[in-house]
């Protein structure tokens, strides 16, 4: 049997904890790009296109994010993809990201006075130009706070992944733990590498609130 | 290709259904009183004259916070064992779905007592109100009127993170969809129907607990 000290069980979560940074960014940025084409789909003039927009974020947050990954793990194959734990890891969570960032922003732009879209148009400025100049900037300028608290869900989200079988920080503390059969140090220090990530990034949300109320 | 979709499964699995979906919301239930409950301690002592209270209180809701919900539940349920502790799942698991509720709903049920304006206390304790009156009969339900609708999200956020408590073998609504798929072989199509179910919980709840406030709140206020 290999006898595990401490520091070979921080070693190795901390190997792991890359995996579960990794797969934040990844997802960020994918829910990001995602979230404004459903935000766009929200916001837009034709009905049809805002009750799509509406029914997807709908369809996400009111589901757990565990069966999303279920559904895309299992469902994928059977369309005849080949899926790996890591590509369900990030379609799900880009996924789920891109709702509640549609979400989120959706509040920005609907918080700007109707003046700015008119002015936009009085500028002679068309649709896209005027998302692109006017609107857009304002709406992740004001929602900036929830975005990065958003961010925080979704590290703590990635844990979820562990359940389909993605190498990241859990999954390996629970290899660990039956290895060495030290829960409380294993989840412990897994608890605090979490804590580490996500307290600066809590912080900096405090911050950016403040910072918003003090202008309005 | 050639995968056809079967649901023929589905007739001998509704009471496994049924029966994860009423532990799912029996889990529910518990945790939202109770969470809410200690929210109320929690958020008062946060505003409380005593430091050592009020660091407490925020160390607990930051670390709760800041840490995954399936993190606290591996901790709660593989760790206390250690200590001597041992716990059923399910106590595990209402453990652990208290304790991160009630994380959330202190900052929740706290910003609802800031925005109740300072007027209405001190006008209370004109009247002779005795402070601990002030604050159930006058304080209190004004904050919690403010704050349902946050409260409200709350719950279902929660509802819906109670699907990892299947992991340490509670046998609610995704227990119970791991062992069918286990069975029938349908993991897609089950998973589908739960998450269905899943769906509609979440949009019932949050209809009902809307209605059931309006109702409430209403006629406390009056």
């Amino acid at each position: 049997m290999i006898e595990f000290t401490f520091w070979d069980i921080l070693r190795n979560l901390l190997l792991a904890a890359r995996w579960t940074i990794l797969l934040s960014i990844v997802a960020f940025a994918g829910g990001a790009i995602a979230g404004v084409a459903i935000l766009l789909l929200r916001i837009s003039k034709r009905r049809w296109l805002r009750r799509a927009g509406e029914y997807y974020i709908g369809l996400f947050q009111g589901t757990p994010l565990l069966m999303q990954l279920f559904l895309l793990f299992f469902g994928l194959p059977l369309l005849g993809f080949r899926i790996e734990a890591w590509t369900a890891a990030v379609l799900g969570l880009t996924l789920c990201a891109s709702a509640y960032l549609a979400e989120i922003w959706r509040g920005g732009v609907q918080s700007l006075p109707n003046g700015q879209w008119d002015a936009g148009s009085s500028l002679g400025l068309h649709y896209v130009a005027q998302l692109r100049l006017i609107i857009l900037p304002q709406a992740f300028a004001i929602t900036r706070a929830p975005t990065v608290g958003f961010l925080v869900q979704l590290i703590k989200s990635t844990a979820l992944t562990s359940i389909i079988g993605f190498e990241e920080l859990v999954r390996t503390s629970n290899a660990i733990n039956n290895a060495t059969f030290a829960p409380f140090t294993v989840y412990g220090l897994v608890a605090l590498i979490y804590f580490v990530l996500c307290y600066p990034l809590t912080r900096y949300t405090k911050i950016l609130e403040l910072r918003t109320a003090r202008q309005h | 290709m050639g995968y056809a979709l079967d649901f023929g499964w589905l007739n001998g699995a509704l009471g496994m259904i049924a029966s994860g979906a009423a532990m799912t919301i029996f889990l529910i239930v518990v945790t939202s009183v109770i969470g809410t409950i200690l929210s109320i301690f929690g958020a008062t002592a946060r505003r409380s004259r005593y430091p050592i209270l009020q660091k407490a209180v925020g160390a607990y809701v930051e670390l709760i916070r800041n840490t995954p919900f399936l993190v606290q539940l591996f901790f709660i349920f593989f760790g206390l064992p250690r200590l001597g502790i041992r716990l059923d799942p399910v106590v595990a698991a209402m453990l652990a779905m208290t304790l991160n509720m009630a994380a959330y709903t202190t900052e929740i049920v706290g910003a609802g007592l800031d925005a109740v304006p300072k007027g209405q206390k001190e006008a209370a304790a004109a009247l002779g109100l005795q402070p601990w009156l002030v604050f159930v009969k006058i304080v209190l339900p004004q904050a919690l009127k403010v704050i349902f609708p946050a409260l409200t999200s709350q719950i279902v956020i929660m509802m819906l993170e109670s699907a990892v408590v299947s992991q340490i073998a509670v046998r609610e609504l995704t227990y119970e969809a791991d062992m069918l798929q286990a069975r029938t072989f349908r993991a897609f199509e089950t998973y589908f129907i739960v998450t269905l179910v899943y769906l509609a919980m979440s949009i019932g709840l949050r209809r009902l607990l809307f209605a059931a406030g309006r109702r409430a709140i209403a006629g406390g206020m009056a």
